[in-house]
């Protein structure tokens, strides 16, 4: 059985370091709160509707889990970076394919979901081709779930080209959160990305097209952002294509009214058999990723922690249990029992609140550092917003940055798992190495001496000195031991 | 004069289905096929064949 994150995990005691009563006595103070994703800089009405949302907020995704079923499967356009043998690469990891459910299947599969995963907080449509354009089938499966499991929250992601058609349907169904992948606002990068788009009975190529598709993803944001709905954008990095351009694209997007902006980097592959796999187009390196995001920040909100999760993704953002539910391991009858999780919402609801507070403070022991470094630190975590995961299970780190100025979460990165490559093998090794470019410290539940001694030859250090610690608390302890503050060190 | 499904090359995305003004086009047990019966290769609705047009997959609707 897949990694669970289970309801002791997010109860168990932070170890009681001297820099727990440190981080006990501060209060939400002043910049602390200002996070990304804070209430303090969201409208109430926005930080109301996305405050379980693992996918739109960053703090929401250590806690819920989102889970996508794939009922979608036609698209109307093309994009370079995907082979319609696979899913929808807008939306998933490319190369990946999901077990096509009808409406039905997928409404005894989201019940099932929900009586057994109680983070679940939002069920999503993206393909494996185009909710929108696949709308009947999409339209269908909401309905259905709405009406067993009222408290769920629904969302979609689109193309943007059959968006405008089914804004009004959109709201009625009470969809709060609508994706849109948006990779240029200039019509002449488009032709580098859409070799064609299929709209109003016929096939339009080259500039005609990507002109289309522009006008219409524009005009599909507006219209939702009219109706308050939110929107975010995706735009997927193509070095040398669009890399450049969308810091253009996130300022109109920002003013047309999209909420979140999430930049995902291209992932290419000859094996994907996409055209830009099979043309030797690069995706970006995680450093130039976070380059781009760093420059983008002053724009629309960045969403860093998006996982390029697959369409029938299950699970906490970065695990996904969708094997444990494919459609033959279902049962026939099922019924929706709700109690599982409001007692899971309860327990969150008391855990948050504390870590709010155990953020703020880690603000304020990392502002009294007499230092101006600012590093990386990446964390192995498996949810509930601690420091709880073994270095060689991680399939993935979140990396953070700090400085006297704060702890801001930047992005995770995705190892090949470190267990699985097994002992001895460099290239498994030399993954990790890449994949922590940048990285000063890795803090982890738990690590062996072999890893650790490797990657402190490469010179990254590897720490459980605060294992199951909050993380921001654990990252402060850290900085505040390597940086001392003045007066820590005149005593 | 019809159009056909190469199957084999098919992925089964069924957006031809939607996209079919004659309704030619079903799937027999996950593979989708086009009813020669009822295909007029869009005459008299379309200037091309919406199947062929909207399909990702190339030479995957052709002529039979
Ligand atoms: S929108 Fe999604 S499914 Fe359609 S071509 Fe693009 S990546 Fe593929
Ligand atoms: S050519 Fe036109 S009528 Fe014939 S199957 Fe394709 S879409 Fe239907
Ligand atoms: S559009 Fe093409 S790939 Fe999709 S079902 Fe029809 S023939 Fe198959």
């Amino acid at each position: 059985m897949a990694q669970v994150i289970s309801l002791d995990s997010l109860m168990i005691p932070v170890s009681t370091d001297t820099m727990r009563q440190q981080l006990e006595s501060g209060g939400c103070s002043s910049s602390s709160c200002g996070s990304s994703d804070g209430p303090a800089d969201m409208a109430p009405e926005v930080w109301a509707k996305v405050k379980d949302h693992p996918c739109y907020s960053e703090e929401a995704h250590h806690y819920f889990a989102r889970m996508h079923v794939a009922v979608a499967p036609a698209c109307n356009i093309q994009c370079n970076y995907c082979n319609r043998k696979y899913d929808c690469a807008n939306e998933s990891r490319p190369g990946v394919v999901s077990e096509k459910l009808t409406p039905e299947q997928a409404l005894r599969k989201v019940v099932t979901v929900a009586n057994e995963v109680p983070q679940l907080s939002v069920l999503g449509i993206a393909g494996p081709g185009d909710a929108c354009y696949d709308w009947k089938r999409t339209k269908a499966t909401f309905d259905l779930v709405a009406k067993e499991i009222p408290d769920i929250k629904l969302c979609l992601s689109t193309n943007g080209l059959a968006l405008p058609d089914h804004v009004d349907e959109i709201a009625d169904m009470n969809i709060d959160h609508v994706t849109i992948t948006i990779n240029m606002v200039d019509p002449q990068v488009g032709t580098g990305i859409y070799p064609w788009i299929f709209y109003n009975h016929r096939r339009w190529t080259g500039l005609e097209a990507a002109k289309i598709l522009h006008e219409r993803q524009m005009q599909g944001l507006e219209m939702l952002a009219a109706r308050n709905i939110l929107v975010k954008v995706n735009s997927v990095m193509i070095p040398g294509v669009n890399d450049e351009h969308l810091v253009e694209v996130n300022k109109v997007v920002k003013a047309k009214g999209a909420f979140l902006h999430n930049v995902m980097p291209l992932i290419s592959d000859p094996a994907h058999g996409t055209y830009f796999g099979l043309n030797g187009q690069r995706g970006p390196r995680a450093m130039e990723l976070k380059a781009l995001q760093d420059k983008l920040s002053d724009g629309t909100k960045l969403m860093r922690h998006c996982r390029q999760c697959r369409a029938d993704a299950v699970g906490l953002l970065g695990e996904d249990r969708g094997q444990e539910f494919t459609m033959d391991q279902l049962a026939e009858e099922i019924s929706y029992d709700p109690s599982k999780r409001a007692a899971y919402r309860e327990i969150v609801a008391e855990n948050r609140g504390e870590h709010v507070a155990q953020k703020a403070a880690a603000a304020e022991v990392v502002a009294e550092s007499d230092t101006d470094a600012t590093v990386l630190v990446a964390v192995a975590t498996k949810g509930g917003g601690r420091i709880n995961q073994h270095f060689g299970h991680a399939t993935e780190f979140q990396v953070y940055e700090v400085s006297p100025s704060g702890i801001g979460f930047v992005g995770h990165r995705k190892v090949d798992q470190y267990c699985q490559g097994g002992w001895g093998e460099d290239a498994t090794l030399d993954g990790v190495l890449a994949v922590l470019e940048g990285v000063t410290i890795v803090l982890c539940a738990k690590v062996g001496d072999c890893p650790k001694d490797s990657l402190a030859a490469a010179g990254i250090q590897v720490s459980h000195d605060y294992a199951y610690d909050w993380i921001e608390s654990g990252i402060a302890a850290w900085y505040a031991a390597a940086y001392p503050s003045a007066a820590r060190l005149s005593a | 004069m019809a159009y056909k499904i190469v199957a084999s090359q098919c992925t089964a995305c069924g957006a031809c289905e939607f996209e079919c003004p004659n309704a030619a086009i079903s799937t027999k047990r996950g593979v989708y096929v086009i009813d020669a019966a009822l295909c007029t290769e869009c005459e008299g609705h379309f200037k091309s064949p919406q199947c062929a047009a909207v399909c990702p997959v190339a030479d995957t609707c052709v002529p039979a």
